[in-house]
């Protein structure tokens, strides 16, 4: 770059930068790589095609791509109302969504475990209609559909906020009715936020812990989630094997937000 | 209201609507809060502040408190440079750095513990040298930390990059023109700017410190009274059945989670209402 830098700090603020990332973030993810990476495919596909390994996958993935559907369509709904509509009680509302980002999850976790359990407050009618709650495949989804809606209205809020009354008059004066304005003009717009929070309440549900270890019960093959699998290698002393399914979950996430990045950008240059 | 009618909805749509939204929240959020402070409150007050004031419980807030003090401030520090460094200057390789900073969030706590486990543990790289020299990283406090830094990274930077780049640098370069140094110039307009956002990411920081619960279960030996802070102390109560006095000490947290948000929304109003004064 040849124009001169007039604000100073540049060299010193992004060498601090790029040091610290590296010896915080990069060399020990890089130390998880290398150290699954030097056992060969082999070994790998023993490790990930184990039975266990393969049903805490498709729970995790399963229970989280539901979770993240379900946030996208509750985010939406209560973004909308946040946004377009004037009620007593909306700030209190608006600062209330961002509580599962400030709960610890040991915190939701229990608490979560204690209303959807069979006796809880509301597990206690679920249990009415035959549907168990806490310790089951539901409650995985329950804690992560928790952890992931905030997400989805922190992204689109923003959006929609922007979004100018002069589309929808003009769709209104051609003759539209509201649900063809919403359906037609409204959501195309809001696509894109609706997909990154999707994106990051899944994201976030894959690698979620705390809040789900106390509602799932832990049954091995049936509600143990990828990362208890981890923890349960480690407290055994397999260190490869839980490199190995840590490394497997970290690729398959990080493809995951690269996807959605591209899918992003092919949707906002559609719209330019 | 400054729709026209053409672009609301009908007045019973939009009840039903709200009254939908409000039933979800209420069911989701406001239920949880609740049953923390009823189940922390149901066996009555005494059990209440004898499970506060255990030996046990003190010294998980003394580690909690430890941990947060020493890695808040680190992560503090890189993101007022990572937000200087990416906002105030043209480089190559800033969108990859901009993702980077974000990657955190894309790694599950357990594996943020696992990385450390791997490198310091006595099976890890640094493992024999670490026994040789008769360090102590994983299973105590210094891990416990490192967890916490790696698992807290991103909230700083990612409060004040947004905010310092819709600032803008104009009345930086006016002030380099004026003669300030960089120091005055950091200190006088920069961080005058940005103080409500710093604040209010130090606080998200120190949130997600205190409450940490994945990465530091991994790192923690579980030694009661020495490497449990307090969410793993919360988690041992919980599996001893003893749920009065978990959900007491998860009070606090609870507690702790009300002031961050109470503290958002006043942070935001403040930054309103100044946007408001200026236009």
């Amino acid at each position: 770059m040849s124009k001169p830098r007039v604000i100073p700090g540049f060299g010193l603020s992004l060498g601090f930068t790029v040091t610290y990332l590296s010896l915080i973030i990069l060399i020990p993810l890089a130390a998880l790589f290398v150290k699954a990476g030097g056992l060969g495919p082999a070994e790998w596909w023993r490790i990930l095609s184990a039975p266990r390994v393969l049903a805490a996958a498709k729970l995790t993935f399963g229970a989280s791509a539901a979770a993240a559907t379900v946030s996208a369509v509750v985010g939406l709904l209560v973004t909308w109302v946040l946004v377009r509509y004037r009620f007593p009680g909306r700030r209190v509302l608006d600062a209330m969504v961002d509580l599962p980002f400030a709960l610890p999850t040991a915190v939701a976790g229990i608490t979560l475990t204690s209303i959807y359990a069979p006796n809880g407050w509301i597990g206690q009618y679920l249990a009415g209609w035959g549907i168990q709650g806490a310790y089951s495949p539901f409650g995985v989804f329950i804690a992560l559909t928790f952890i992931g809606f905030p997400f989805v209205v922190r992204t689109v809020q923003p959006v929609m906020e922007d979004l100018g009354p002069e589309l929808e008059e003009a769709a209104a004066t051609l003759g539209a009715g509201r649900w063809t304005v919403f359906w037609r003009v409204i959501l195309p717009a809001l696509l894109p936020a609706i997909i990154t929070g999707f994106t990051l309440a899944f994201a976030r549900a894959i690698g979620e812990y705390g809040s789900v270890i106390f509602i799932s019960g832990n049954l091995p093959m049936k509600t143990e989630i990828l990362p208890l699998l981890i923890v349960s290698q480690l407290e055994q002393y397999k260190y490869r094997d839980a490199a190995v399914i840590a490394a497997g979950m970290l690729m398959v996430s990080f493809a995951l937000l690269f996807l959605i990045n591209l899918l992003q950008r092919r949707l906002n240059w559609h719209k330019r | 209201m400054s729709h026209r009618s053409a672009t609301t909805e009908s007045a019973p749509v939009r009840w039903l609507l709200i009254t939908l939204a409000l039933l979800v929240l209420s069911l989701f959020l406001f239920l949880p809060l609740l049953a923390v402070f009823v189940e922390a409150l149901r066996r009555g007050t005494d059990v209440f502040f004898a499970a506060l004031h255990s030996p046990a419980a003190l010294s998980a807030v003394q580690l909690t408190l430890t941990a947060a003090a020493v890695s808040v401030p680190l992560n503090t520090v890189f993101g007022v440079a990572a937000a200087w460094a990416v906002t105030k200057h043209q480089f190559r390789g800033r969108a990859l750095l901009l993702s980077l900073i974000d990657l955190p969030f894309a790694v599950s706590p357990v594996i943020a513990g696992l990385v450390w486990v791997l490198l310091f543990g006595a099976q890890g790289w640094f493992g024999p040298w670490l026994a040789e020299h008769d360090i102590q990283i994983i299973f105590e406090l210094p891990g416990i930390i490192l967890a916490t830094v790696f698992v807290t990274f991103p909230f700083v930077a990612r409060e004040l990059i947004p905010l310092m780049e819709a600032q803008g640098s104009d009345q930086e370069l006016a002030a380099v023109t004026l003669g300030a140094s960089g120091w005055q110039m950091f200190r006088r307009i920069t961080l005058p700017n940005i103080k409500w956002g710093l604040l209010y990411g130090v606080l998200l920081c120190n949130a997600r410190a205190m409450g940490e619960f994945g990465a530091v279960s991994v790192v923690s030996g579980h030694i009661r009274g020495k490497t449990n802070t307090l969410p793993l102390h919360i988690e041992v109560l919980y599996n001893e059945y003893q749920f009065s006095a978990a959900f007491a000490c998860a009070t606090l947290l609870g507690l702790l989670a009300l002031f961050t948000l109470g503290l958002k929304t006043a942070v935001e109003q403040i930054t309103h209402q100044r946007a408001n004064r200026r236009t």
